[in-house]
């Protein structure tokens, strides 16, 4: 190991010395022509044996053993220690609060739809709060919006969609507030958490679902619990960058004034990180949001649970009338914490039209106000449930219906014959490349091609990881979920090269461009997969496209910023050597943006995967509908959880190849300086 | 003399693992900075550093970037952890200070100003000044009324409620220092608190710094790059390069004796007749002088001598402070000094070497206007003479 160590760097400077250099960029070449001649041969000659496929309904004795454990569980969940004092009282805890807010918003404890609040209180207190820690013209916007999921007829889905991500997100400052600090003030906290955070982060969402409804059954208890899973990483991480961020000199000023370390958090470190920090709460309440209503597959109420259950009966115009309640969720979400991070700068404090005590009196004036109303929402029936006469949202429903309806009818030859001819022109022929190989050879070749982008190491990485995908006897499922993802992710790219080039040369286009992005990865994920389902019906192009649309956006922006990030001097020279625009992209541009569009590759490709569960809900097959089947079908459970670890092993290996492929371009121009 | 406020004894800082057996060890404490850094792989920062400052003084550290000079002076109050060594602040060794004790001083006795003035955005100029009374557990109305003197004294004046990213630099360098006064501390430490200010804001602050230490008689530890603030306000002057002492004493010994050619070098440049004075250009009497001609004190500065020299043909007599004759002056040695001023001959370095520069009329008028012209020290350097004349002879 420590020679192999001692040769790497030795083989990275030498290209710098003449010709040798070539030599080592042609052997990577050859090494992966071979590669894939090796693949193609072995394709042609021994086609359709050693394929490993395991039809559907099918289990290993390995996903039989989980169905046992999951049996297991369930008998000891009473008598073992660790769930009767740590687990089991975890889940009471969190049920409670979860309980709590659902009942506030959505409904009384006895399990009538009649929120405790009233509709009307619940819209006043949301409204008073948006106002309090925003602005008048987002407390609008969150009175309107909440009346208008009354107007829709999913004022109580929407109110339980709310109080679970308010849930989720008071429990994750609790714990990421406290915890982004400590990693900003020590070194060492900070040294444990970033591996775990970037674990956290590379897992796919619903990948931990499964386990996570096996330990605290399904309901809102595990969804809250898995949420702040998932949303705690960006506001620890914004929480230590916010603190690691302030000036050494402004430190250094308050220490020199002999502060505390207590003196020094609360009048230095927190006031000048707060913006950050709120910044943070932005992010995961953004991520609450989107992974509350993916929790819908553990039995989360809410807004998903109508997504998903209509998505499962292929109800076009049910899930867009859902959809829309989610995406008008997260604006409102979106606009009232972003309001309250720019109310945190201290240029906006000072600017304030308001003096401190006049805030308050007006604060105090609207929150008797806001108390009034509740109390006329507890009394009067048509202040406590959302009047039936307003409720539109069957007329909605049966509106998109109809127009999607008439949109697969009339566009049929446009939508049926892209969907036929990418299937049958790319995607068939790719995915049998992948399933119909004989998996031993697909494990050589996609080694060796390892080995010659990223060396020993990086071949025995991919060999482990598909080594554990054979074991999990999902081999042939994961060759299907990779075609779709490797299809997406070139068309990611595509996406990501052509609207980034053009956004990273012209400030007009990013201009106009960026807030359509923003909006986009604010989105929650499921709601793409809507729209295409109206246009394409349950198939794998419905799930490629919302794939590819979940992740176009991060690609796009990434490699605009690469290009933008290139010296204006240097565009400057070639332009003032003559070159045309082309010459200008092809020569300068992409080429030293190179670095940044390997890592826009790597970021696309795991935003591809993942939606490969979410994909599966429409019609995508492979690892992602064992998944969703684990949840639906109990005898299925221990095949779910298998697929689950599968989507997390392929997705180990592709970030690892990727992020090689990004690292080592940085050697072909130092072998060609000289 | 007065006792040491501040005495430093046997400092060293060394960065990198394994600097802290660098001092104590004979074989790696002998080798240069260099060579430890190629052996060990260590940063000598601060190399045995010994000296004291007195009580009411300006100390002024002075040495090129990377001299190590504000390492030095955030070993003070330990802002940089020293390696080994004493500093003794009223007798007492800050290297052995607790946690609380080391708060108090920072707290009551010594604070300091920075360069790149380290203020609290979130803060008002107010908030931003009773800072250190805040943390130190002031009560409020006790801090704003203390706050609004010290405001009023460094001229912010009418700015109490602005925010720092409202002020230019020097107004922001001006609420550092107040901060750094609010707590009436004994010492002021300052770490080039100019150097990011415009040429004319600096020469203003450096004004307010003189007033500000007539007026309240601060012992002040200033660190600076910049060879003409260093003899514009210190009293005493430390020379360092990498890491150790060259050389310390007044502007005058720097410029007039110093003590090897990497100083001779620095102060070349330096206008002489605006720093020098008589004592070091004084000659024994010779018989034929009349005795009954104009006498000067021995601590006049060169350049104020000049009218007096040249409004008479006689050589004029130089005395100390209790009017015994000490020597005599003529034209030529003060032409002699304003020649060589300015120049790298090395005739400047023999100090009030009359032989050099033999002046005719004509580079007489060229040579005069050249220490005047140089209006950016002339305005200040008015008010330096006399309390350096005070002090020095205290100090030396």
């Amino acid at each position: 190991m420590a020679t192999l160590l001692r040769d790497r760097p030795a083989a990275a400077t030498r290209p710098d010395r003449g010709s040798l250099g070539a030599r080592r960029v042609s052997r990577r070449t050859w090494l992966l022509l071979a590669a894939a001649v090796l693949w193609l041969l072995g394709f042609l000659l021994l086609r359709g044996t050693g394929t490993l496929a395991l039809p559907a309904s099918e289990l290993t004795d390995l996903h039989r053993s989980l169905n046992r454990f999951n049996g297991w569980i369930a008998e000891n969940r009473d008598g073992n220690p660790v769930f009767m004092y740590i687990l089991t009282p975890l889940r009471s805890a969190v049920g409670l609060v979860a309980g709590f807010f659902m009942a506030l918003f959505a409904a009384s404890p006895t399990g009538e739809v009649i929120p405790v609040l009233g509709w009307l209180g619940t819209v006043a207190v949301l409204t008073w709060i948006a106002f309090a820690v925003g602005n008048v013209r987002v407390a609008l916007l969150t009175a309107v919006v909440f009346t208008f999921f009354g107007i829709q007829g999913l004022f109580v889905d929407a109110a339980y969609t709310f109080a679970l991500v308010l849930t989720a997100v008071l429990l994750t400052l609790i714990v990421g507030i406290p915890l982004g600090v400590l990693a900003g003030t020590s070194n060492r906290v900070q040294k444990v958490l970033t591996p775990v955070l970037d674990f956290m982060q590379t897992m796919p969402t619903f990948v931990y679902l499964a386990p996570l409804a096996l330990i605290f059954l399904i309901g809102p208890a595990s969804a809250v619990i898995a949420t702040v899973i998932y949303a705690a990483p960006p506001v620890i991480r914004l929480s230590s960058h916010g603190i690691r961020s302030i000036p050494e000199n402004t430190k250094e000023a308050s220490d020199s004034l002999g502060t505390t370390g207590w003196q020094r958090l609360h009048t230095v470190q927190l006031p000048m990180a707060r913006r950050t920090i709120v910044m943070g709460i932005n992010q995961s309440t953004m991520a609450a949001l989107s992974m509350v209503t993916i929790a819908a597959l553990i039995a989360a109420p809410g807004l998903g649970q109508v997504v998903v259950v209509a998505l499962q009966s292929l109800d076009v115009g049910t899930a867009v009338n859902a959809g829309l309640a989610i995406v008008l969720m997260a604006i409102v979400l979106d606009r009232v914490t972003t309001a309250a991070s720019q109310r945190a700068e201290p240029s906006a404090r000072r600017a304030r039209r308001l003096s401190g005590r006049a805030r308050y009196i007006v604060l105090a004036g609207t929150l008797l106000l806001t108390l009034g109303i509740v109390q006329v929402s507890r009394t009067v029936l048509w202040a406590a449930v959302f009047p039936a006469r307003l409720n539109v949202g069957a007329a909605i429903s049966d509106g998109v219906t109809a127009a999607s309806g008439w949109l697969q009818t009339n566009l049929y030859f446009l939508t049926h014959s892209f969907r036929e001819s990418v299937t049958v022109g790319i995607l068939n022929p790719f995915q049998s490349l992948l399933t119909e190989t004989p998996f031993y050879l697909l494990v050589v070749v996609i080694a060796i091609a390892a080995y010659a982008i990223g060396g020993w190491k990086l071949a025995a990485v991919t060999t482990f990881c598909l080594a554990v995908i054979v074991s999990l006897g999902l081999w042939s499922d994961a060759m299907v979920t990779l075609a779709s993802t490797l299809l997406a992710t070139v068309i990611v790219m595509l996406l990501g090269v052509v609207f980034g080039v053009a956004m990273g040369r012209s400030r007009r286009i990013d201009a106009a461009m960026r807030p359509m992005l923003d909006a986009g990865q604010t989105m929650p994920a499921f709601v793409y997969l809507v729209p295409f389902l109206g246009l394409f019906g349950a198939t794998r192009i419905t799930a490629i496209v919302a794939a590819i649309i979940y992740a176009a956006p991060v690609a796009i922006k990434i490699t605009a910023d690469g290009i933008a990030a290139i010296s204006p001097t240097v565009v400057e020279a070639a332009v003032s050597s003559g070159s045309t625009p082309w010459q200008v992209i092809s020569k300068v541009q992409l080429p030293m943006a190179r670095k940044t569009l390997a890592l826009a590759a790597n970021q696309g490709l795991m935003y591809v995967l993942a939606m490969v569960v979410i994909g599966a809900l429409v019609g995508a097959g492979g690892l992602g509908y064992d998944v969703v089947a684990g949840f639906v079908q109990s005898s299925v459970f221990g095949k779910g959880l298998a697929a689950g670890l599968a989507i997390v092993f392929l997705g180990i290996l592709l970030d690892r190849i990727t992020q090689a492929a990004a690292s080592t371009p940085g050697r072909k121009p130092g072998a060609r300086r000289t | 003399m007065n006792s040491p406020v501040i005495s430093v004894r046997n400092l060293w800082k060394v960065f990198g693992s394994g600097g802290e057996k660098v001092p104590g060890d004979a074989g790696l404490s002998g080798q240069s900075s260099a060579e430890l850094l190629e052996n060990t792989g260590c940063v000598t920062a601060v190399r045995n550093m010994n000296f004291d400052v007195a009580k009411g003084e300006v100390f002024v550290v002075m040495g090129l970037s990377g001299s190590g000079k504000s390492t030095l002076i955030r070993c003070l109050t330990r802002l940089i952890e020293p390696t080994s060594g004493q500093v003794l602040v009223d007798g007492r060794d800050v290297l052995q200070a607790g946690t609380s004790e080391l708060r108090e001083l920072r707290r009551r006795k010594i604070s300091m100003v920075f360069q790149h003035f380290g203020l609290l955005p979130h803060r008002t100029v107010l908030d931003n000044v009773s800072y250190g009374l805040q943390i130190r557990g002031t009560a409020k109305n006790e801090r704003y009324s203390k706050s609004q003197e010290i405001i009023d004294l460094v001229g912010l004046t009418g700015y109490e409620q602005h925010y720092p990213d409202q002020l230019s630099g020097g107004m922001q360098q001006r609420v550092g220092l107040g901060r750094a006064l609010a707590g009436d501390p004994d010492t002021i430490l300052f770490d080039e608190p100019f150097s990011a200010l415009d040429p004319l804001i600096r020469r203003d602050m450096q004004a307010e710094v003189i007033r500000l230490h007539k007026e309240m008689g601060k012992t002040m530890v200033f660190v600076t790059h910049d060879l003409s603030e260093a003899l514009k306000l210190g009293d005493r002057i430390l020379i360092m390069r990498d890491g150790e002492m060259v050389q310390v004493g007044s502007g005058d010994e720097l410029v007039g004796s110093p003590a090897d050619s990497y100083i001779a070098d620095f102060v070349s440049e330096v206008p002489r007749a605006d720093v020098l004075t008589l004592k070091w250009i004084t000659k024994t009497v010779a018989a034929s002088t009349a005795h009954d001609g104009p006498v000067l004190a021995a601590g006049t500065l060169i350049r104020d001598a000049i009218p007096v020299v040249m409004s008479t043909i006689s050589p004029v007599l130089v005395s100390n402070g209790d009017g015994t004759i000490l020597g005599q002056i003529d034209r030529d040695s003060i032409l002699s000094v304003i020649h060589g001023s300015g120049s790298h001959t090395s005739d400047g370095r023999a100090s009030g070497n009359p032989t050099s520069g033999n002046p005719t009329s004509g580079n007489h008028g060229a040579a005069f206007p050249a220490p005047g012209s140089r209006d950016n020290e002339a305005v200040p350097n008015k008010e330096v003479p006399g309390k350096k004349a005070a002090s020095k002879e205290a100090v030396v």
